[in-house]
């Protein structure tokens, strides 16, 4: 790897071979916008929103541009604003974009840029015909074709991370659309549900189906968290609502997962909101369950312990512990089998 | 795992056994297939049932159930009987590389693909001359190779495997098992297992009680091996286990053999339970504590590749639940325990003192940085892959391995083999993926995957209910005929209560381990009568 220096903006910044101008603006904060640039896919260089002008006089896509020695990069002035102006504004008047009925509305990278340049109401063009909007045929994933604008983050998320080749484009020219499979919808396709194309998708073409409806994008908090199911031990941001529902499970790029989830990581956490969830303690009575105050259950667990270990002695009592549980929990319960109780009588699913 | 998910691309190769990796660690399935289809490295598939991996690998084996070992074995001998194998390595860094290969000299091709009930025995030739080429190669196997009564053996022989081809202790090699759940690597970490504390320290070591009674504050910790989950059952039915504290866990519907666990929990003096739900195992309680859900709580877990993670609290708990280890310490301290744990934090604090890999690792290390132990000190970076020039004995260890059948094969009376494990949309016992929309409805039933040979042979159509039954006891389940399976194999997932695989599974266990020959029993299909 061989260091370069280049200028951006006036600033001095470092890069190495094979990065592209964006990148390196992107590792040092210079905020260049970009629709069909995605850091976890392979470049894709169609939007041209992402152009800057290079050495003072050509105007390169920064996305695709490699950087060079002695490079000075200037990534916005009057030419490049009235370009990405007439980009977007050509993107705006080929769709359906009102973000009144959208999921995406709030967290759309399309409608981020619209606003940051000040574009107003287009006339839809001429070529404009209306595409294909599926909201049934997937429990998971909807997908409204009128608000695409063809970056196709999708089909190189379903080719390149889950690796599933669901999504192509098809047709020519104005008449491009994407399709699942040969042509069928996504519902009855190979999709495997992952999400990763409604993860990646800067508009509201392809979305979750359980977002709407639960809170718009700017009432919903993320915090980051570890899945419970397999042990790869992807990092999940969990978006909830201010009502404290689950909304959306976003893949978190720190993780091992490098922001990747499955069908289980994205759409498996209804039951913590079941209404079969525990709520009480339950000691049984004559073969019921009755509920019981949490002193209640703790001194009797705690005497028929006592009692047990007392009369049969320690290695009579066992422990099961659980790899569902957390590593301080697993410490205490080994600890409390082991120094309380007294034996080593402790084990749990590892093989099963 | 001795490596880590963020090697995959350096790999040039991958072996995957006895893992349907897309299904059930998919997102390690994706990363693999990327390297593969995108990238043109190459993959070798063993596994009795023709899984996705399958269709992208330049090798597929389609072993019978429970014969890993010598396919293995065979791979083996091709590599040393034509001096392929990583010579250098061999000798500075292992041993007892003579005796395992005498052991080898009968595992021809023609003799393993016997066993294994292949047909082209060249093909172990050309998949070894394959992995001898292209280095690294990382192996990937999961329970497929340790759920048989030759499981520890299973699992030597991939250590071989990986040794004799010099692919331990470099970065994009090793031998890396992929564990089931998402903190099943902590809980064997943190001792939850019956002959150990903290980081493998052996219970039955006058030291390790010495330090673990000074750590706790107790005298007489039992230097005496506990029971493992089986055992445990298997005592409480002869009346040597009268009371259990389980912490979550579904043996009703995890453990093979669910008459044989229903019997066990029946004849309990106590059995208390901690879990989110009123689980198949709850019923048999005397006392249920409602826990959190991990969406409420915060602590630590340890994934496969050994790397500690910080959970965080996403949601308030829901009525009166409380966090495990809250429970845990309210029942020690009435019971005599001095503890005063206010948060996990400070339950972690007292792990880093008694687990030495553990000792450099902090929340705030384990939430902002890449960590997998060993970690010994807080200026250490952890350790991404083990074994870097030089084992943790000192030499790696080849272990001759002789082929062993399981402990029940086919007969007049049954059959077929039954063999047993995961699908992509549910998770173990369904307990919380039942409960999810999307996944209940993408698949709401139980199946057994049967060959269309066979299906022709007994009469039966897709989507037919049938009988499948060992000598364990019999269910009730629906046909899906499909290619995917051997001829005389069939295949059932665990996760579904209404068509329990576990009632027929057999409770035979590794000699070693104990762990159960999920993957291999004889049973019986019939037809239903209308």
């Amino acid at each position: 790897m061989e260091t370069i220096t280049l200028t951006i903006d006036g600033r001095k910044v470092k890069g190495e071979t094979g990065q592209t101008v964006l990148e390196v603006a992107l590792k040092n904060s210079i905020k260049i916008p970009y629709l069909c640039y995605h850091p976890k896919v392979s470049k894709t260089g169609a939007c041209r929103v992402c152009i800057v002008r290079i050495n003072g006089t050509i105007l390169k896509a920064s996305c695709v541009e490699p950087i060079a020695e002695g490079m000075t990069v200037v990534t916005e002035d009057e030419e490049i604003v009235k370009i990405r102006k007439f980009i977007l504004e050509l993107l705006l008047s080929d769709g359906d974009h009102n973000c009144l009925y959208c999921d995406a509305n709030g967290d759309c990278e399309f409608q981020t840029l619209i606003q940051r340049y000040d574009i107003q109401e287009v006339k839809p063009s001429a070529s404009r015909t209306p595409k294909e909007i599926d909201y049934e045929s997937s429990n998971a994933l909807k997908r409204n074709e009128n608000r695409c604008i063809l970056c196709g983050r999708c089909v190189k998320a379903c080719r390149e991370i889950q690796v599933s080749n669901v999504w192509s484009f098809t047709e020519r020219g104005s008449e491009t659309h994407l399709v699942a499979d040969d042509g069928k919808r996504i519902g009855e396709s190979s999709c495997v549900k992952c999400g990763t194309c409604a993860q990646l998708c800067p508009t509201g073409a392809i979305t979750f189906q359980t977002v709407i409806g639960r809170g718009s994008n700017w009432e919903l908090t993320s915090i980051p968290s570890i899945c419970i199911y397999c042990g790869v031990g992807c990092k999940i941001d969990f978006y909830k609502n201010r009502d404290n529902i689950l909304v959306k499970a976003m893949g978190n790029y720190t993780g091992p997962n490098e922001g990747h989830l499955c069908v289980k990581g994205r759409f498996g956490f209804d039951f913590v909101h079941s209404e079969k969830r525990l709520k009480k303690p339950l000691i049984k009575k004559n073969g019921v369950f009755v509920e019981a105050e949490w002193g209640e259950a703790l001194n009797l667990v705690a005497s028929r312990l006592r009692e047990i270990k007392d009369k049969y002695g320690p290695d009579s009592i066992a422990a099961l512990s659980s790899a569902k549980c957390t590593n301080e929990e697993n410490y205490l319960l080994q600890k409390f089998i082991r120094s309380i109780i007294g034996t080593n009588n402790i084990d749990h699913c590892a093989r099963l | 795992m001795t490596n880590s998910i963020r090697e995959i691309p350096i790999s040039e190769c991958y072996l995957v056994i006895g893992s349907n990796t897309t299904e059930n660690h998919p997102v390690i399935g994706s990363m693999i297939k990327n390297e593969v289809i995108n990238r043109g490295k190459k993959l070798i598939v063993v596994d009795p049932r023709e899984i996705e991996l399958a269709r992208y690998a330049d090798y597929y084996f389609q072993i019978r159930p429970g014969t890993n070992i010598a396919i293995l074995n065979g791979f083996m001998h091709v590599l040393i009987k034509e001096g392929l194998y990583n010579k250098e390595f061999v000798q500075t860094r292992c041993e007892g590389f003579d005796e395992m290969a005498r052991v080898l000299e009968k595992y021809t091709p023609e003799f393993v693909a016997d066993i294994c009930g292949i047909d082209n025995p060249e093909d172990i030739v050309a998949a070894a001359r394959l992995m001898a080429r292209l280095k690294p190669m990382a192996l990937y196997y999961s329970m497929g190779i340790t759920q048989f009564i030759s499981g520890v053996n299973g699992v030597k022989s991939t250590a071989n495997l990986q040794m004799l081809l010099g692919n331990v202790g470099i970065a994009g090699g090793g031998v890396n098992p992929l564990r089931g759940q998402n903190n099943v690597q902590g809980s064997c970490d943190m001792g939850a297992l019956p002959v150990s504390y903290p980081a493998y320290q052996p219970v039955a070591s006058e030291d390790n009680k010495k330090k673990f009674e000074t750590a706790w504050c107790v005298p007489n910790l039992s230097l005496k091996p506990g029971l493992t989950i089986l055992e445990m059952f298997n005592h409480a039915i002869a009346g040597n286990i009268k009371a259990i504290y389980a912490m979550g866990e579904n043996p009703v519907m995890s453990d093979p053999n669910q008459r044989h666990v229903i019997e066990a929990l029946e004849s309990l003096e106590f059995f208390v339970i901690q879990d989110i739900f009123l689980t198949e195992t709850g019923q048999y309680a005397h006392v249920v504590l409602p826990a959190r859900s991990f969406l409420e709580k915060e602590g630590t877990v340890t994934n496969t590749e050994r790397r500690v993670q910080l959970m965080h609290k996403v949601l308030p708990p829901v009525g009166d639940a409380k966090d495990d280890w809250w429970i845990v310490q309210e029942v020690a301290k009435r019971m005599g325990a001095q503890w005063d744990y206010k948060k996990p934090e400070d339950i972690f604090e007292e792990i880093r003192k008694v687990t030495p890999s553990y000792g450099g690792i902090t929340y705030e290390r384990a939430d902002n940085s890449i960590i997998q132990w060993p970690c010994p000190s807080e200026d250490h970076p952890g350790t991404q892959f083990l074994h870097k020039d030089k084992f943790t004995r000192g030499l790696g260890l080849f272990t001759p391995v002789e082929y062993t059948p399981p402990a029940e094969e086919a007969d007049f009376e049954y059959p077929m083999v039954l063999t047993t494990g995961r699908i992509l949309d549910h998770f173990h016992t369904g307990t919380m993926t039942r409960k999810s929309k999307v996944l209940e409805e993408n698949v709401y039933e139980g199946f057994v995957e049967i060959n269309p040979n066979d299906a022709q042979n007994y009469n039966i159509v897709n989507g037919e209910v049938i009988s499948v039954s060992t000598r364990r006891g019999s269910i009730r389940i629906k046909a899906k005929v499909t290619e995917k399976i051997k001829p005389n194999t069939v295949f059932i997932p665990f996760h579904f209560f209404e068509a329990c695989a576990n009632v027929l599974t057999i409770d035979a266990v590794d000699p070693t381990c104990k762990i159960p020959e999920y993957k291999v029993c004889a049973c019986r299909i019939e037809k239903v009568q209308s």
